[in-house]
Order: structure tokens, then C-alpha cells, then sequence
């Protein structure tokens, strides 16, 4: 393998890896917060919908994206209202959401588009083109740097750059600031936080709402910069690798930006390589594939450090009993 | 169970209280779905030209699930649908299971292979148009490497593969052709995030001509050759409108005209095995004013020449589906 294959399968590692940080930012949010969120898949299906059926018609990719934030929200506030308000199971309610993506897209799709359930390609404006860094031009040139500058960092779209710019962002707004404690306060021990005179109802919902607007984000990445337009079912089972890759990173902001280029490379290496061969053993394709999820249950055995999740997690919270 | 099979399901059940269904085909999309602009959409355009063309009515449903394929087949066996249509090899074992329960329905598995008195198999030589459309990617090559992404790893795409391997092989000895299957589950089949990917890969390998056998998944390796600016190649429909003069050509597997016949034939058809090549026009290339300035005179004549030598004998394009083996591409 020669350099320009490692900065390509790198190069690759980051377009996969971005949809999976998002949706691992959003349900750290959510879980942080004690609400445990199934329905990541869901919300960027509908979020993949909505922005490539809005850019489609409007011809703006930003229109689009606004309105994969809000199918995404408003899915959001389905599963807040049935799992804060009305205290039902959250497990249940994620599924439930889910499959509703899963199914209303195609209608509606079909309905709007009449193309079987897939939105019309988008062309020009509709898609978030990559962007050229400063420089990356003349700098191509430059041993070594040049060409992981030129190739690597530069002509992403600016969804991965804002994806990779929250991560600092998540990590200060969780544990520098007094939203954050807070709302981690309220995933460990709500009655602590409702005590302090502090709505936990109202904290819980932001981070419900922060989850739908970060998912609504990872869904448009998915129709409008990587592809153009939706496809049924296009997100793949993404949504649960960001999950696995969630507990993988013990609910931290930091780990999960490493979590999921993990996965993303472990994806790469599988879509480079059909098998891979060690010196005697082949590595099935099948095998990297399933790696992410095997990794997860190693590190949920405790094999390798542990992964506590927030304690109040799951639990709807009751004032009074 | 989502919201588009609970109106097929409501659909099919007034269909039985009705009882207007009797004797009526049925067709059974496999899990690609009927709009994946490629396999099932060609069963569905043929099921569509025979309603119309007679004003018939027929049931339909598109699978969701693994697990429905047996139950579908029940149930429209129950309200009395005849013949029942499948599209996809997986149909196979759950038509052999269900077929001696129903003696006097028919059941037709296109790509599938069932052993039984009631039931018709419909194959197609898709080695041989893969072979094709393998000749005209090697010729258009410019780096001399050209690309292959398939679905779901089954021995059917692997017939394509190999096929087309050989096609490239023969119009260019020297030229490189990369493999890749989208994974080994049926979402493969609508992965199109997951094939443009892999169609990146491919052309920072140096392909520059891509073929696609892989249903919805392919939409997206069509989509990403045409913005890398270069050339792919449509499989099952006539896929050169996606992306006008950026898909070389299609390979056509004439699935529609094979659910037409089938359909106008009703309860009457004989059962048995059909294999559809190049000489019954099962399998051909697509040539229409989107790729007229693609396809060279001199593409076109070598390409005929071989059909005819196919059609002839005379060229034996090995297949995979017959002996589990390809000599000119590993898996």
C-alpha cells in the first residue's frame, strides 16, 4: 500500500465517518441528557427526505437542509413528547419512529415525485459542492504535506468541516458550561437537578432538540453532499453503527469523534479491499463489516475499560412518587 | 412493518373480500422494490404493459422482509391468484416449499430455480450480454482498467461479473478489471452512499468505465461516475437516461417482456425451465440517442460481430451460475 492509497482510503474514512459523528453527537446529547434515542436512524431517513425533496424543488441546497432540520425535529419532538411528557417507553418510542421514516418517506416521495419513492437528482445548487481550502492548489506540490492537505483536509463539503468543528463544540458546551452540567446532571440524577429549581422537563427537550437538529444534519450530508437525492431506506443501518459507536466512546465527545473514524476507516479498508491478507490469514470482507458491532459488545463485556451510560438513562422522570 | 406494505396489505385483503381477484396474476417484487429503476421496475413496466394492453388486473406486493416471502405467496395462492409471478433468486426455496401445496397454481421465479410440475423458470444468459457491454467498457477504456460493482455477493452477480470480465478480456488482453460486491446482505441492493463510495475507490484505482449490477445501489455508483466524469454502465433497464451521454450503455435483461408474455399466457402458460439469451433478445446492450455519441462505429460492429459469434456458438462465454467458477476474475 503506497502513500496515495493510505491518503485515499483516509480520504474515504473521513466521508464515511461524518453522517456517524453527527448522529453520534445527536444521541450523545439525547443519552447525556437520560433520554436513549433508537430513533437516530429514523430522523436522518426523514432529514435525507426532506432536504433533497426540498432542494429538488427549490433548487437550494441550504432550503433543503433547513428542512431536513425540521423533519428531523419534528420527529424529535414526537419522541419527547412520548418518552418526557407522557413518560412512555423510550425504546419503544424510537422504534416506533423508525419505522414511521422508514415508511411515510417512500409515500411521500412517491406522492410528491411520482419516481417510486426517490426524489428527482439534484443538479448545481442543489448539492453542497466540496470546497477547495486556501492554497490546497499550490501547496499540492509540497512533499508529503502537500498531498495530505491537497488530497486529505481540502475538498470536503462544509457539512464535514462543521461536523468535525463540533466536536469541540459538544465537548465545551457539556462540560464547561452551566447548560452542560446541567444536562448531564439530568441523565445521572434528575430529583438532584429538579431540587436546584431547575426544569428538567425543559433540559431534557433541548437535548432531544439539539439530537434532531444534528441528525437532521447527518441525513442531509447522506441526500445533498454525498449523493444526489434519496433513495429508499438510503441511511443503511447507519444510525445504529452511531449508536454502537456511542457506547464505544463512553458518551464522550472526543472519543466519539475517534469512535466513528474507526468505523468509518474499518468501513473503507472494507470497500478498498474485498479481502484482506495477513500473511497467511484472509480477512473476509464480511468480518470488517461486522467489526464495528463486535468491538462494541467487546467493550460492553468490560473487556476493555468500561462503558457506564448515564445512570437516569431510560427513565422517565416522575416529581413525585 | 412500514406504512407502503400496510396499504399493499389492505389493498390485497379487499382484493380477497371482493373476490374479483380470481384467476388473476399476481406478481411478487423481491427486496430491491418495484421503483428500483433496474430489476424489479423492468417486472414491473412488463406487468403495467399487460394491463394495459388488456385491461387485466393484477395483485402485487413488494417484499419488506425475508420473512414475508413465504407468507406472500400463501396468501396469494389462497385468494386464488394464478399464475403468481416472482422476481429474484431468493424466491427459489420458498417456492419449492410452497409449490406442492397448491397443485393447480402456477408459479413463475425469474433468476430463481425451482424443480417442480407446477412451477416455470425463467433464466437469462446474463453472462452473455455482460460480456457485451464488457467488450465496449474495455474499448472505451482510456487507462485501460475498468471497474465492476455488484450487490448482494450471490452467484448471480458473480454470473454478471464474470461475464463481463470476459468481455473485457476478450476485446483487451492487457486490461485491468476491479471487482467489488456493495456487502452480503440485501441492503445491498439500495446502498447507493455505499456504492459511490466504492465507485470512488474504483476510480482512485484508475477504472474510468464502471458497471453496475447491483439495483438501487447502482443509482449511486451512476451518480458519482457521472460527477467524476467518467463512464458507467446501467444494468437490467435501459438506464442511459439517468445520466445522459455519461452511461456508456445498458445491459438490458428483458425481465419486462419475460413478465408480459408470462402474464398474457394466464393460468394456460406451460411450465418447465426458459433460459432468455441473446438470440431470443432475453439479454442485449441499450443504444438510444443518450450514448449515440459514446458508442463508436467501430465499438458497435466488434460488439455485433461477437453477438453474432454468441448467438452462433461459436464464442463460449463461461458461466458462472453453471460451474462456480470464473478463470479470468477471482471473488
Amino acid at each position: 500500500m503506497d502513500f496515495l492509497t493510505v491518503l485515499q482510503v483516509l480520504d474515504s474514512t473521513v466521508r464515511l465517518a461524518t453522517p456517524l459523528l453527527l448522529a453520534c453527537l445527536a444521541g450523545l446529547f439525547s443519552e447525556r441528557a437520560g433520554i436513549f434515542d433508537i430513533g437516530l436512524e429514523g430522523k436522518m431517513l426523514a432529514a435525507a427526505f426532506m432536504s433533497a425533496a426540498i432542494a429538488a424543488v427549490s433548487g437550494s441546497v441550504w432550503l433543503g437542509l433547513l428542512a431536513g432540520i425540521g423533519a428531523s425535529l419534528l420527529l424529535s419532538a414526537i419522541h419527547g413528547l412520548a418518552s418526557i411528557t407522557f413518560r412512555g417507553n423510550q425504546l419503544i418510542s424510537g422504534v416506533a419512529i423508525n419505522f414511521l421514516a422508514a415508511g411515510l418517506t417512500v409515500v411521500v416521495a412517491q406522492d410528491w415525485f411520482q419516481q417510486g419513492g426517490r426524489t428527482p437528482s439534484l443538479i448545481g445548487g442543489g448539492r453542497f459542492a466540496p470546497i477547495d481550502l486556501p492554497l490546497a492548489k499550490s501547496l499540492q506540490d509540497v512533499p508529503v504535506l502537500g498531498p495530505i492537505y491537497h488530497d486529505l483536509i481540502s475538498g470536503h463539503t462544509i457539512l464535514v468541516y462543521l461536523a468535525i468543528a463540533l466536536v469541540p463544540l459538544s465537548w465545551w458546551a457539556l462540560f464547561r458550561t452551566r447548560f452542560g452540567l446541567r444536562l448531564r446532571a439530568v441523565g445521572e440524577n434528575p430529583a438532584a437537578v429538579d431540587t436546584a429549581g431547575v426544569s428538567v422537563i425543559g433540559l431534557r427537550y433541548a437535548a432531544v432538540a439539539i439530537c434532531g437538529v444534528l441528525c437532521g444534519i447527518a441525513g442531509a450530508y447522506l441526500a445533498t453532499a454525498l449523493q444526489a437525492g434519496f433513495v429508499k431506506d438510503m441511511t443503511a443501518g447507519r444510525g445504529y453503527i452511531a449508536l454502537a459507536a456511542l457506547i464505544f466512546a463512553k458518551w464522550r465527545p472526543w472519543y466519539a469523534l475517534s469512535a466513528t473514524l474507526l468505523f468509518g476507516f474499518l468501513q473503507a479498508i472494507a470497500l478498498r479491499y474485498q479481502n484482506i491478507d495477513l500473511g497467511g490469514i484472509v480477512v473476509p470482507v464480511q468480518f470488517m463489516d461486522a467489526l464495528p458491532y463486535i468491538l462494541t459488545v467487546v467493550i460492553l463485556a468490560g473487556f476493555v475499560g468500561k462503558a457506564i451510560p448515564p445512570r437516569a438513562g431510560g427513565e422517565p422522570y416522575v416529581k413525585e412518587r | 412493518m412500514t406504512m407502503m406494505q400496510k396499504f399493499l396489505g389492505a389493498a390485497a385483503t379487499l382484493a380477497l373480500s371482493t373476490g374479483a381477484a380470481l384467476a388473476d396474476p399476481a406478481i411478487i417484487f423481491d427486496l430491491g422494490g418495484k421503483f428500483d429503476k433496474s430489476f424489479n421496475e423492468a417486472a414491473f413496466n412488463g406487468a403495467e404493459r399487460w394491463a394495459k394492453e388488456t385491461g387485466g388486473k393484477y395483485l402485487e406486493i413488494e417484499l419488506q422482509s425475508e420473512a414475508q416471502r413465504e407468507q406472500a405467496l400463501r396468501r396469494f395462492a389462497e385468494v386464488g391468484a394464478n399464475p403468481i409471478v416472482t422476481t429474484g433468486f431468493a424466491m427459489s426455496t420458498p417456492i419449492s416449499e410452497v409449490a406442492g401445496d397448491y397443485p393447480d397454481t402456477k408459479f413463475v421465479t425469474i433468476d430463481g430455480y425451482v424443480d417442480a410440475p407446477n412451477v416455470l423458470t425463467i433464466g437469462f444468459t446474463e453472462h452473455e450480454g455482460s460480456f457485451l457491454v464488457g467488450m465496449m467498457a474495455a474499448m472505451a477504456s482510456k487507462s485501460n482498467t475498468v471497474g465492476f460493482i455488484g450487490g448482494m455477493d450471490v452467484p448471480l452477480i458473480r454470473k454478471f461479473a464474470c461475464g463481463y470480465a470476459q468481455g473485457v478480456k476478450a476485446a483487451n488482453p492487457d486490461a485491468t478489471v476491479i471487482s467489488n460486491m456493495t456487502g452480503t446482505t440485501p441492503s445491498a441492493w439500495n446502498d447507493p452512499v455505499k456504492g459511490g463510495e466504492l465507485t470512488r475507490a474504483q476510480i482512485s484505482q484508475g477504472a474510468d468505465v464502471i458497471y453496475a449490477a447491483a439495483g438501487g445501489t447502482g443509482v449511486g455508483v451512476l451518480q458519482v461516475a457521472a460527477d467524476e466524469g467518467i463512464l458507467s454502465i446501467g444494468v437490467d433497464s435501459n438506464q442511459n437516461h439517468l445520466h445522459p451521454g455519461k452511461v456508456l450503455t445498458s445491459m438490458l435483461k428483458r425481465v419486462d417482456v419475460a413478465v408480459y408474455n408470462v402474464m398474457s399466457a394466464g393460468d394456460a402458460m406451460e411450465t418447465g425451465v426458459i433460459t432468455l439469451g441473446l438470440a431470443e433478445k432475453g439479454v442485449d446492450y441499450a443504444m438510444d440517442e443518450n450514448n449515440k455519441d459514446l458508442v463508436t462505429p467501430e465499438m458497435q460492429a466488434a460488439v455485433e460481430e461477437a453477438k453474432a459469434k454468441i448467438i452462433a456458438g461459436e464464442i463460449k462465454v463461461q458461466d458462472y451460475g453453471a460451474d462456480n467458477a470464473c478463470d479470468v476474475l477471482s471473488f
